[in-house]
């Protein structure tokens, strides 16, 4: 099962149409099923083993996901595929022990990938839109598949199926979903 | 939390307004009247009648003017937003931005520099799914100007309804062109939406188009009872 995770600070919000909806129309037209959760009903519902989990943004007012992070820690030890999207990426490199530091982003800025991987299969660079108000430093266990000017654009864990990308895939760039659904359904 | 909705009188802004309100409290509509007919960001035909939309939906109208210079008039949509903040108290703004990454952004960092909340209820919805929302949820939308090709003068005025929303899905995939009008090839005026309490009915029109480029200017209108 496909989880498309909520980060927004309140569950039904208005903003679930900006941040999560067209994440769900991505999952929806590569033709597979899904559920939606909130992050703060995940003590009740969350992935397992060997279920993907797609952590989407939220809006640049909005950062309690960062002071709910720990709600997140089952990531590190539960066998799941998991991509998160700019404040699901900041989640992802908190709980990995990665430092978060402000850096506030709006606009289309060039990514460069700096790793060969299959999520950007076939791409070497290409325009993508950032919203953010936060970097981070890569943790440890991770490499940095993609830079901008800016920073940090995409990461991956070491050894398991963990992406995250610091700009928004939904806003032109559907591919980078498509592909993490590929590689979900490959492992 | 209380939202001011950048308001245009098109379906898109007032769908986005409709959203907003079934999650939060809009507590104005805030309109930039621009001198500039080529303006990027808010050329509209018919915005000068956003104050009798205001008035058929009770929500008040806050109205700016603009001399629609293409980088001043984003300064121009930060005083407005700056002089609503102050009127009405709100905590954030909501947009009809569908894909337009210009609009959306430029929007997103005024709304950030203000430390305001920035909502795009409609952002990459699926289209489809969001014309056959307007047609079947209650409102009534006319085309208010039409600006690319196979456009003409024929489709002035009408209103959306099932038929012309199947003519429009015709019409996008043998042109390319966006089923709802994002790109610019056609624009919307609304006359009734669930929300309004009363209606706007057109009394008199003014209606022109060549080589596919029209607007439809409604010279007259009124409210009836719904």
């Amino acid at each position: 099962m496909i989880y498309i995770c909520d980060l927004c600070g309140e569950p039904d919000s208005l903003s679930y149409y900006e941040y999560v909806k067209p994440i769900e129309e991505i999952v929806k037209s590569f033709g597979r099923e899904f559920k939606t959760i909130h992050y703060t009903a995940l003590s009740k519902n969350k992935p397992e083993k060997n279920d993907s989990f797609i952590l989407c943004g939220t809006a640049l007012m909005d950062n309690k996901f960062l002071e709910d992070s720990d709600k997140f820690r089952f990531i590190m030890d539960t066998e799941i595929s998991v991509l998160g999207v700019c404040a699901g990426v900041q989640v992802i490199a908190k709980i990995f022990g990665g430092n978060i530091s402000l850096n506030r982003k709006i606009g289309m800025t060039k990514v460069i990938k700096t790793e060969d991987d299959p999520l950007f299969e076939g791409k070497s660079e290409f325009e993508a839109y950032e919203l953010h108000n936060n970097s981070f430093d890569a943790p440890d266990d991770f490499i940095i598949l993609a830079r901008s000017e800016s920073g940090v654009q995409a990461i991956k864990h070491k050894k398991r199926v963990i992406y995250g990308v610091v700009f928004h895939p939904e806003v032109r760039n559907e591919w980078v979903v498509c592909n993490f659904l590929k590689i979900y359904g490959t492992v | 939390m209380k939202l001011g909705v950048l308001f245009s009188g098109g379906k898109d802004s007032v769908y986005a307004c409709f959203m907003a309100m079934q999650k939060e409290e809009v507590s104005c509509l805030i309109t930039i009247v621009s001198k500039n007919k080529e303006s990027y960001m808010f050329h509209t035909p018919n915005i000068n009648l956003a104050a009798l939309q205001s008035e058929a939906c009770g929500i008040p109208l806050f109205e700016y003017e603009t001399e629609g210079e293409k980088e001043d008039e984003l300064e121009d949509l930060k005083s407005a937003i700056i002089l609503a903040r102050e009127s009405y108290g709100i905590d954030g703004i909501v947009t009809g931005a569908i894909m337009s990454v210009y609009q959306a952004s430029r929007i997103q960092r005024i709304c950030s520099e203000l430390d305001l909340w920035c909502f795009n209820p409609l952002w990459y919805v699926n289209q489809n799914e969001y014309m056959v929302s307007v047609v079947k949820s209650g409102f009534d939308v006319r085309i208010s100007g039409v600006f690319s090709y196979p456009f003409d003068e024929s489709w002035l005025g009408r209103s959306i309804d099932e038929k012309i929303l199947q003519e429009l899905k015709i019409l996008s995939e043998k042109y390319k062109i966006t089923l709802t009008g994002e790109g610019g090839e056609f624009e919307t005026f609304v006359c009734d939406a669930p929300f309004f309490r009363k209606k706007i009915v057109i009394d008199n029109y003014e209606s022109s188009c060549t080589n596919h480029n029209g607007t439809f200017i409604i010279l007259k209108a009124h409210l009836e009872e719904k």
